[in-house]
């Protein structure tokens, strides 16, 4: 039964949990703090950062937790040495993956990827840079697209396709040539599909996509609007 | 494989600018020449950002005056969304703007070169720094210190960040002025005003030892751009263009800054990086200008603020038969005064009835395709020019800088020096000092002219006419 209520072990104290729980719902109603991404509550998860690892007694490798439901008796750790290195190294390589200046970015001091590295700590980035050249996609009357600041979370994928309904946005190529893009990768200004709801804007959880006419630093989100959204509408099965 | 990039400090020092020295067959000083390498890539960094980014883009260009980049970026931003800002946003601005005008001057008298005027040129350079003059005179420096400390407060209550804050935001500014912020800078410009005006008095009473600097220190005739208010007024953040020839004659007035062009050309030189701006009907080199603290109360016809106002009067004495002022040397007074006429002005700004007025930002989207915004920085007139597409992306950027203005004068102004002072084939302590203290009175706005805080950071060398180094100065 789905909303059977199990024992589990959480970073060592026993808490309650439904099977139909992940381990990320359940570190939150226990108010432990699991880092994040691509998840964002009120859109379905797809498991695509890996920031959210944990350990799980008796599995050798590690899981995410947006992804991996409860068992019973399940003995879960989130936070060890082991997983700061791997979030370290995750955050530095997305960093590293395309062009962060934080200091003229209109997300500065409001972005989730800026917060994540404060708060692990990092300080400099140990891989090398990759400077693609990427082109910012203005063409749309009110948002911008600035694929320089995209870490693919596709959160803009899914809220524009699971909530808004549109699908304006995708993702085309592959690997390290991955970019999201509006209908068949045509400006978003030109787009046929686009209701020009934001809600992608507000699902990004960077400064890759902002309402035009931001100044740095003033491009302020809630993403907590979407559990909103679907609560109100019932969820999608 | 990792690779750690280091930037070295010291070779960015190095790499910003070198003074060469070149003499003729006879041994003597054929031209003095300033070299510096200057960063550019700004201008192509920015070509396809959004426009709203640009001043958070182009204040990072300077550490030392970032909040004018910001305005004149700012500036150029409501002239691309075709608004007047609120008139609370202006006055904030302008207040804005004074922090930044006082610190910088404060940096520039205090710390950098009052170790020249209160120690003496010829003074043990291990001891000729900001330090060597808190020994010699601790309260000038002391005062000093708090004066520039006080304009970078009001930059940081104001602007909530003292370095690249991003306040000021196209449309005019993102909150309005709190009553506590007003009465905060309200109550330290007394004190502020006091240590100018000492400040001053100590200049009058040490000008009469620095006649030889006074002579040679780029003493020549040049014009004067600046901007000056409509009705002819001092005016540091907006306004119209004016040009004044040597004999103070106005040779141009109001003219409209966004047709900067029009007026000012851009020459090249092989051996330098930064263009040499000319006014174009007189063509180059003989379209020669200043810009700057100088140039703008040589053009201005008032300050209008009381104290400013005085001074200004002295200041005019220093020239016979009403000519403009023309030695560089009192770019450091034109300074002290302007420091005054900010306090005062601002002082008068805090007190205006509208001053916490809530309407501070304009909302609009592009309905230019192009726009220019153009202040006077600490070091004098900046322009910013920006071309837009539909979406209103960055398709070309063009910034003119203080110190560009300023570099043929600059140029000028060592070549006079080291006639004076350098003879021989050798470097003399006493003629490095003094080559370099006139790069100073420019206060040229390159991370060398600040870093090593009075210390010689530049480096010298001397030339024979085929071009062979006869001697190089430097000190680490
Ligand atoms: S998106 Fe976030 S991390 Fe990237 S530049 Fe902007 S503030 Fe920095
Ligand atoms: S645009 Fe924003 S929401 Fe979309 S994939 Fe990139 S970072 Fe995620
Ligand atoms: S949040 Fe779980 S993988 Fe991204």
């Amino acid at each position: 039964m789905k909303d059977e209520t199990i024992l589990i072990t959480l970073n060592g104290k026993t808490v309650t949990a439904t099977r139909d729980e992940t381990i990320l719902d359940v570190a939150w109603a226990n108010g432990v703090d699991i880092p994040r991404l691509c998840h964002l509550k009120g859109l379905t998860s797809v498991g695509a950062c890996r920031l959210c690892l944990v350990e799980v007694a008796g599995v050798p490798r590690l899981l995410a937790a947006c992804v991996t439901r409860v068992t019973d008796g399940m003995e879960v750790t989130t936070d060890s040495p082991r997983l700061q290195s791997h979030r370290k190294m995750i955050v530095e390589l997305l960093f590293a993956e395309r062009n962060h200046i934080c200091a003229f970015c209109v997300s500065s001091g409001d972005c989730e990827l800026q917060d994540l590295a404060q708060k692990l700590g990092i300080t400099h980035i140990r891989y090398p840079y990759r400077f693609p050249v990427e082109e910012v996609d203005a063409t749309h009357s009110r948002f911008v697209h600035d694929p320089n600041r995209c870490v693919l979370c596709t959160r803009c994928v899914r809220a524009c396709g699971e909530v808004e309904g549109a699908r304006t946005w995708n993702v085309k190529n592959r690997s390290i040539l991955s970019r999201v893009m509006t209908d068949l990768d045509q400006p978003w200004g030109d787009s046929l599909t686009c209701t020009s709801c934001g809600k992608c804007v507000q699902a990004c959880p960077t400064g890759a996509l902002a309402e035009k006419g931001r100044a740095t630093g003033e491009n302020t989100k809630t993403p907590g609007l979407f559990p909103r959204l679907t609560s109100m509408r019932g969820t999608r099965d | 494989m990792s690779k750690t990039i280091t930037i070295d400090p010291v070779t960015r020092i190095e790499g910003h600018s070198k003074i060469t020295i070149q003499l003729n067959d006879q041994g003597q000083v054929d031209e003095a020449r300033f070299h510096v390498t200057q960063f550019r890539g700004f201008e192509k960094f920015t070509e396809g950002r959004p426009y709203y980014e640009m001043p958070g883009i182009t204040a990072r260009i300077c550490g030392i005056c970032p909040i004018s980049h910001l305005l004149a970026s700012a500036k150029a931003c409501d002239d691309l969304l075709g608004v007047r800002i609120p008139a609370a946003a202006d006055r904030a601005r302008r207040i804005l703007h004074m922090g930044q005008t006082v610190q910088s001057h404060a940096l520039s008298f205090f710390h950098l070169s009052a170790p020249d005027i209160l120690l003496g040129m010829d003074a043990d350079p291990a001891k000729r720094h900001v330090l060597g003059l808190a020994q010699a005179h601790p309260e000038i420096a002391k005062e000093g210190i708090w004066l520039r400390m006080f304009g970078q407060q009001v930059i940081e209550w104001l602007a909530g960040r003292r370095i690249h804050p991003a306040w000021v935001v196209p449309g005019g500014v993102a909150t309005p002025l709190t009553a506590e912020v007003r009465d905060k800078i309200l109550e330290g410009i007394p004190r502020a005003i006091e240590i100018t005006q000492r400040a001053l008095e100590l200049w009058h009473g040490v000008l009469g030892e620095f006649k030889e600097e006074v002579a040679t220190f780029g003493n020549f005739p040049t014009h004067f751009l600046s901007l000056t208010a409509p009705d002819g007024g001092l005016d540091l953040y907006d306004g119209n263009l004016r040009l004044r020839d040597a004999q103070r004659g106005i040779v141009a007035d109001q003219l409209d800054p966004t047709a900067y062009d029009e007026h000012i050309g851009e020459a090249v030189e092989p051996w330098s990086y930064l263009k040499m701006p000319f006014y174009r009907p007189q063509g180059y080199p003989e379209g020669i200008y200043r810009v700057g603290p100088l140039a703008r109360l040589n053009n201005a016809d008032h300050c209008g603020t009381e104290l400013a106002d005085k001074e200004l009067a002295e200041f005019r004495k220093l020239s016979a038969n009403g000519g403009a002022v023309l030695s560089s040397f009192h770019y450091h007074y034109a300074r002290l005064i302007e420091i005054l006429y900010c306090l005062e002005t601002a002082r008068e700004l805090l007190n205006h009835p509208d001053c916490l007025d809530t309407n501070v930002r304009a909302v609009a989207q592009p309905s230019r395709r192009e726009g220019v915004g153009v202040a006077e920085a600490p070091r004098g007139t900046l322009i910013h020019h920006y071309r837009i597409n539909d979406g209103g992306q960055i398709a070309w950027a063009n910034l003119i800088i203080a110190t560009g203005h300023n570099n043929m004068a600059m140029n000028r102004g060592i070549t006079q020096a080291a006639k004076k002072f350098v003879h021989g084939d050798r470097i003399e302590e006493g003629a490095l000092n003094r080559v370099e203290a006139v790069i100073r009175c420019y206060d040229p706005c390159l991370s060398c002219s600040t870093h090593a805080l009075g210390q010689m950071t530049l480096r010298l060398q001397l030339l024979d006419s085929n071009g062979n180094v006869l001697d190089e100065k430097a000190r680490a």
